[in-house]
């Protein structure tokens, strides 16, 4: 047919025309023009209350769980610890869950400790090397050979089978790479150690001193919680640190100190709030030994001694002081908490806890508060008694440490290296502890470690303490497992349930299923008479009437309130020889130590170098989150901090000055080499130390992500400088040149 | 009353952990390399005379929206209480919005859509709030209806000294922060 | 001393604040000289009298470019498959959308322009070649010869269209200070003009048509200096970030680029040939049109990759 003109352009508007409204049409039905909200739709069909494992303060948490899939992780509002916010760390538990370089099986080594290559067993063929082994160290060495380190809320279940087994050979790198010292200190001066959660009302201070504890930074969730409330009703904080941290750009005072210098810093303010009469007088008459051996202790540590030696203007140490002490009682000096720097540790936190007595803040409202542990009975049926067995071998012989209050991590380190302590140990049960970047002085540890005869790693990654395991048994993770309750003290005291929200995903079991099998097979069956961790709580809960579902299904039990301080009516008892706040002490002085803590300098570096100082990041958990790829997203690597100044001056860099984010190596005074990792050069840090966040430049090749990224602290640190009180392992006394890192071709 | 949310990050509170960025991840699915909000560390002066303001960045939910006017295809529009929204279903991965925003707020997804804060309009819905709102372990994220008076956000930005990101821009933005 | 530290390591927001690649500017290149096309083979075309054999062809690349254009756009788009959402909507606020439009209205309006400046036997062998098409090439054709003059007038409407819609695209994406110029739009018209013309002068054209279109070419450059210099002085001018912009262009890391290939290369010099040729002091080559065409890709390479800076 011929298609004249005028059809031809009907045909085109009609064509025209059709097309628009179709399209339009089309887009109605597909119903593509609405626009709907967007919704990831993230909530859980089922959300599983239980506590968090990202980090040991134990943050109650909802699991959200659609199809059979861990989506979020929230914080439960009902947990007094988390009160529904969470850190990121815990917000990130997925990326541990889901994790690819997970454990996936038991692996036996098949080569030398240490060269990292295994075989994946079953269970059963890894359970019965591990107690053949056990069977063997047991005939030649007896049970107390065998010591277990442990960090995490599944240790509890070890901790039973060493029991069971006969050997009171159980540390943490918690205590004598941690929290020590400071234990030891207000031991002696209040007659408790501390403990965690440290019993700090930091909410209500009106004044917040920071000795270092770099909270914000440090992101023990209701701490950083309560200092953001204090510092949002008007708190004033006063911060110690080399280095301007997240808590120093929010204080009033920021004192850029001298690394190693507290002491001094301490003692003069000491000697101001004394001499301006700024202390609580009734408070100390009233309840403290030692005044007057104080005041004349400190009689001469002026703010003008302690300006040269701190490197802080007098000016700045006397305000400060003076802020500190007017803000009494509420003025909260914070106790810190990795506090195991330069070997006179025990006595700088002493100096702290007399700080908190002369202000009076101890038993205050916005002090430190009385906590209790909720009431929970132990679980009933016992088994046979265990063993007796030879007393813990973590201090060498001759008895050294005396107020060490737990096994040091370190001691026990130490008793494996033949003919150290009063026996030998000769096998490690390791759980949830990667001691390779825990303990200092590597080589040392090393050395232990060959010398063992056996070495059981318990963990959910390949971390570097599995590589020189002989049998590593892949436990499943917080989110796929039940385990004893929370039960630690607290102002309102409660215990909370930790329960599986998906299955164990590949080959990996609970540590309480390890343990009570591994126990069948080495004769100790009896011991465990229960069915499983959920009938293992059952039985304790019974025992008083309380019952699992009301637990399980808001994941917390509430105690009964009771007075926290003086306010609240709570009278105050101290449980010292003198039952009173010893200012002096004659326990310390009986040990032969110090009574009233005295400043001696720390030695100096070798020219040009850098004291190397180590702190957290608050998106990781040591080492153990730098292979979670959610977390790692916003924090990939740790970098070195050095003063911009400092670095421009910095010798041996062929004239071209070092750029920001340039890799660098850390040279220690060993001659230790740090992998390269990115120079941060930053206004943020004094000139005489660089700074790296703890747990990077990892060397476990089967966590594909963090192998190798960014530098060890750890690694560097070969010098040891260990606290004569408690046997603490100073980590801060060591120095560094920075060299630019070579060219990779 | 129509609904005007906006939000209010106060920086003395904020300690730049995080927290937000990694509960948006999870509660919205995003993608790996993906961000709807971020944290600024932003630092002044030198040794030892130094200032640090953190900042917990997103999407400004501005009134003035250049992203939405240079979109061709109607996905960025403007929601309920002046939320801004992409629709991915009718989005070209054109990018003119990205080019358009100044705060680089928009990303491409892998699957080739821009994304964006939503303000968590599918959680509000529901009475909750934003996702990194309820995390935030220092409470410095306050969410809320700025037209009505009574409402937390609208107290705060009337109480408390703030400024907004590049006012110079024009684009009003509905994020506050409180100094 | 200020020191930001942007907690985002991500290839997915940063990398992508540079949005757009070697496509944008490239398609905004072929559009500009579409439209220069357009304009001035219609002015051509106006003239009485005989017509070379190559203009009588030549329309039809205003058509080709576009479709090239396009095809460039439609690589840079991250979500091709939903291409089609350009054309279930036209939003007035957005140069994406107007430009997708105006791309659509440049085919009927060209094509037919096109058909009509073939001569009867070139119209009959195109319809013998277009196959099943060949009715409709001839009745499209029938319909437009009486029409030819307004077709004309259509075709240099759109054509400016569409040179201004490629500068107006960047204009409109006020975040970025270097595009925030009203003159873009202009600047990129006469730009593309002067490319169209250079397009057109390296086929063999009848003396007086090389001529007209040399003269036009020269009025374009000397517009176009004009407006670069306008665009430069406003952007000094302007606040901090348009002065940086600005200083990117002058001396930063474009400005070896900018006064090499723009300026000099691309302007001053096939201005100064074309003067020469056209005072018959030299004998045409294609060295003047080549050197336009390669400043006015470089000028739009240079002002959408500094733009995102
Ligand atoms: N995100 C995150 N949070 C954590 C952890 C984690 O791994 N990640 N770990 C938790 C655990 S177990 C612990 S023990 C705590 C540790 O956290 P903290 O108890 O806060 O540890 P510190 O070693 O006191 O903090 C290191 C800070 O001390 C400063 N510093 C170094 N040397 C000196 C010095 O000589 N004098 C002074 N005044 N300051 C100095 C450093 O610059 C740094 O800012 O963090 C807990 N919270
Ligand atoms: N140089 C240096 N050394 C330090 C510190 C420092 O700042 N610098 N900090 C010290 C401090 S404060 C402490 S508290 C210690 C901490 O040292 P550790 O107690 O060793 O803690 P992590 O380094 O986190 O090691 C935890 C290990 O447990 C594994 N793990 C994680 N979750 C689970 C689980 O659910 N089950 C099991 N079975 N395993 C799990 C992880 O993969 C990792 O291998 O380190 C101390 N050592
Ligand atoms: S502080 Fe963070 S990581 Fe630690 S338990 Fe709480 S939420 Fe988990
Ligand atoms: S979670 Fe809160 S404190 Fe942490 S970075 Fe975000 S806004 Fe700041
Ligand atoms: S911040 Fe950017 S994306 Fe968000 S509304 Fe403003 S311009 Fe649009
Ligand atoms: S990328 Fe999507 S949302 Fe952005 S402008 Fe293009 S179509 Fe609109
Ligand atoms: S409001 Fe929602 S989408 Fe926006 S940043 Fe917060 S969590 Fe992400
Ligand atoms: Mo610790």
């Amino acid at each position: 047919m011929s298609v004249t003109r005028r059809q031809f352009i009907q045909i085109g508007a009609a064509g025209a025309g059709a097309a628009a409204v179709g399209s339009g049409l089309a887009t109605r039905w597909w119903g593509l023009d609405r626009d709907p909200t967007p919704d990831p739709r993230t909530d859980g069909d089922a959300v599983v209350p239980t506590y968090c494992e990202l980090c040991f303060w134990g943050c109650g948490v909802l699991a959200h769980v659609k199809d059979g899939r861990v989506t979020k992780v929230t914080g439960n509002p009902a947990h007094p610890l988390s009160r529904g916010m969470l850190c990121p760390r815990g917000a990130g538990a997925t990326g541990l869950l889901y994790d690819p370089d997970r454990l996936r099986q038991p692996l036996l080594r098949v080569s030398d400790r240490g060269e990292d290559r295994f075989e994946p067993v079953s269970w059963d063929a890894a359970l019965n090397r591990v107690a053949e082994g056990l069977e063997r160290v047991k005939q030649r060495h007896g049970t107390e050979a065998l010591a277990l380190f442990t960090h995490g809320s599944g240790g509890v279940w070890f901790k039973q089978l060493m029991k069971a087994w006969g050997s009171s050979n159980i540390g943490a790198p918690s205590y004598a790479q941690c929290r020590g010292p400071r234990e030891a200190a207000f031991q002696v001066t209040f007659g408790t150690p501390l403990g965690s959660p440290e019993p700090l009302d930091l909410a209500n201070a009106r004044c917040i001193t920071l000795i270092g504890s770099h909270l914000g930074e440090n992101m023990h969730n209701t701490q950083v919680q309560e200092l953001a409330e204090a510092v949002g009703k008007g708190a004033q904080l006063v911060v110690v640190d080399p280095r301007f941290s997240v808590a120093a750009s929010k204080a009033r005072y920021w004192l850029p100190i001298k690394p190693g210098t507290d002491i001094a810093l301490l003692l003069a303010w000491i000697h101001v709030l004394l001499e301006e009469r700024l202390y609580d007088a009734d408070y100390l008459a009233q309840h403290a030994n030692g005044l007057e051996e104080l005041k004349a202790h400190v009689a001469t540590a002026t703010p003008e001694w302690a300006g040269p030696i701190t490197g802080l203007a007098p000016a700045l140490i006397r305000d400060s002081a003076r802020l500190i002490g007017a803000a009494r009682p509420a003025s909260l000096v914070h106790p810190g908490r990795h506090t195991v720097w330069y070997g006179d540790d025990t006595q700088r936190e002493r100096a702290m806890s007399i700080l908190v007595a002369l202000l009076g803040n101890w038993g205050r409202r916005g002090g430190y508060v009385l906590q209790q542990k909720y009431p929970l009975a132990g679980y009933p049926h016992g088994g046979p008694p265990p063993p007796a067995t030879r007393p813990k071998v973590d201090k060498p012989k001759g008895g050294l440490y005396p107020l060490a209050s737990e096994v040091l991590a370190s001691g026990l380190c130490d008793a494996t290296r033949p003919g150290q302590a009063l026996y030998d140990l000769k096998a490690w049960l390791v759980y949830g502890c990667n001691l390779v970047q825990a303990m200092p002085d590597r080589p040392r540890l090393l050395e232990a470690i060959q010398a063992l005869e056996l070495l059981v790693a318990v963990d959910v990654l390949p971390s570097e303490i599995c590589g020189f395991a002989d049998v590593v048994l892949p436990e499943a993770t917080y989110l796929e497992r039940d385990d004893d309750v929370w039960n630690g003290p607290w102002r309102r005291p409660f215990i909370a349930a930790r329960q599986a929200a998906v299955p164990p995903m590949y080959d990996t079991k609970p540590g309480w299923w390890i343990v009570k099998e591994l126990a069948a097979k080495v004769g100790l069956a009896d011991h465990f008479p229960w069915k499983d961790a959920q009938d293992f709580v059952k039985a304790r809960l019974a025992v008083k009437g309380e019952s699992w579902e009301t637990l399980k299904l808001t994941g917390v039990l509430l105690g009964a309130e009771a007075p926290t301080c003086e306010e609240e009516g709570a009278d105050l008892s101290f449980e010292t020889e003198s039952g009173k706040i010893e200012l002096f002490s004659k326990d310390l002085e009986e040990a032969g130590f110090d009574p009233l803590p005295v400043y001696r300098p720390q030695e100096e570096g070798p020219p040009g170098s850098f004291r190397l100082l180590s702190g957290r990041a608050p998106l990781h958990t040591f080492g153990r989150t730098v292979n979670n790829r959610l977390l790692a997203e916003p924090y990939p690597e740790n970098e070195v901090w050095l003063n911009a100044d400092a670095a421009r001056a910095l010798p041996g860099l062929g004239g071209r000055a070092l750029a920001n984010g340039e890799k660098v190596v850390l040279v220690n005074q060993d001659g230790v080499r740090s992998n390269p990792v990115r120079v941060k050069l930053t206004q943020r840090i004094r000139g005489d130390c660089v700074y790296l966040v703890h747990g990077w430049g990892q060397t476990a090749r089967r966590q594909r992500y963090a192998f190798g990224r960014g530098a060890s602290d750890a690694h560097l640190t070969t010098r040891v400088k260990i606290d004569p009180i408690m046997g603490g392992t100073g980590m801060n006394g060591n120095f560094v040149r920075v060299e630019r890192a070579p060219e990779v071709a | 009353m129509t609904k005007r949310y906006a939000m209010a990050v106060d920086t003395r509170r904020c300690v730049g952990c995080n927290a937000c960025v990694i509960a948006c991840k999870t509660e919205n699915a995003l993608p790996e390399g993906g961000f709807r909000d971020w944290v600024v560390q932003e630092v002044h002066g030198t040794f030892p005379d130094l200032s640090m303001q953190i900042r917990s960045e997103r999407c400004n939910h501005c009134a003035d929206t250049p992203c939405v006017a240079a979109c061709p295809t109607g996905a960025s529009h403007v929601g309920e209480g002046g939320v801004v929204l992409v629709n991915r279903s009718k989005c070209t991965g054109c990018k003119a919005c990205m080019a358009s925003c100044p705060y680089g707020a928009r990303y491409v997804t892998p699957q080739g859509f821009v994304d964006k804060c939503t303000f968590c309009l599918h959680r509000v819905e529901r009475g909750k709030g934003p996702a990194c709102v309820e995390t935030c372990p220092t409470r410095s994220l306050t969410f809320g209806d700025l037209a009505d008076p009574a409402s937390p956000v609208a107290q705060l930005v009337a109480r408390r000294s703030h400024a907004v990101l590049q006012p110079e821009a024009g684009t009003r933005p509905h994020v506050f922060f409180l100094t | 001393m200020t020191e930001l530290d942007v907690a985002r390591h991500s290839h997915l927001v940063d990398p992508q604040l540079h949005v757009w690649g070697w496509e944008i500017p490239a398609y905004l290149f072929l559009g500009g000289m579409a439209a220069g096309v357009m304009v001035l083979a219609s002015r051509l075309l106006d003239r009485p009298g005989e017509r070379s054999r190559a203009l009588r062809w030549l329309p039809f690349a205003a058509p080709l470019l576009v479709s090239a254009g396009m095809a460039a756009l439609f690589l840079d788009l991250e979500h091709k498959l939903f291409v089609w959402r350009f054309y279930l909507a036209f939003r007035w606020t957005s140069p994406m959308s107007w430009g997708a439009w105006i791309l659509l209205l440049v085919y009927p309006v060209s094509l037919l322009v096109a058909l009509t400046a073939l001569d009867d036997e070139q119209a009959g062998w195109l319809a013998d070649q277009s196959g099943p098409l060949g009715r409709a090439v001839r009745a499209a054709r029938g319909w437009a010869l009486p029409r030819a003059f307004a077709l004309r007038r259509a075709n240099v409407a759109v054509g400016i269209g569409l040179g201004l819609y490629t500068g107006i695209l960047l204009s409109t994406l006020g975040a970025r200070a270097l595009w925030s110029s009203a003159l873009l739009g202009p600047l990129f018209l006469v730009s593309g003009l002067s490319t169209g013309a250079a397009l057109l002068l390296l086929f063999p054209l009848e003396a007086e048509e090389r001529h007209l279109l040399a003269r036009w070419d020269l009025l374009a450059i000397g517009a176009e200096l004009v407006l670069l210099l306008l665009f430069l002085v406003g952007l000094a001018s302007g606040g901090a970030a348009a002065h940086a912009a600005a200083g990117l262009l002058l001396g930063g890391r474009f400005g070896a680029a900018f006064w090499g290939l723009v300026v000099v290369a691309g302007l001053a010099v096939p201005a100064l040939l074309e003067l020469l040729e056209a005072r018959r002091l030299l004998r045409p080559t294609a060295v003047a049109p080549a050197l336009v065409l390669a400043g006015g890709l470089a000028l739009r390479w240079i002002v959408v990759t500094a733009g995102q800076l």
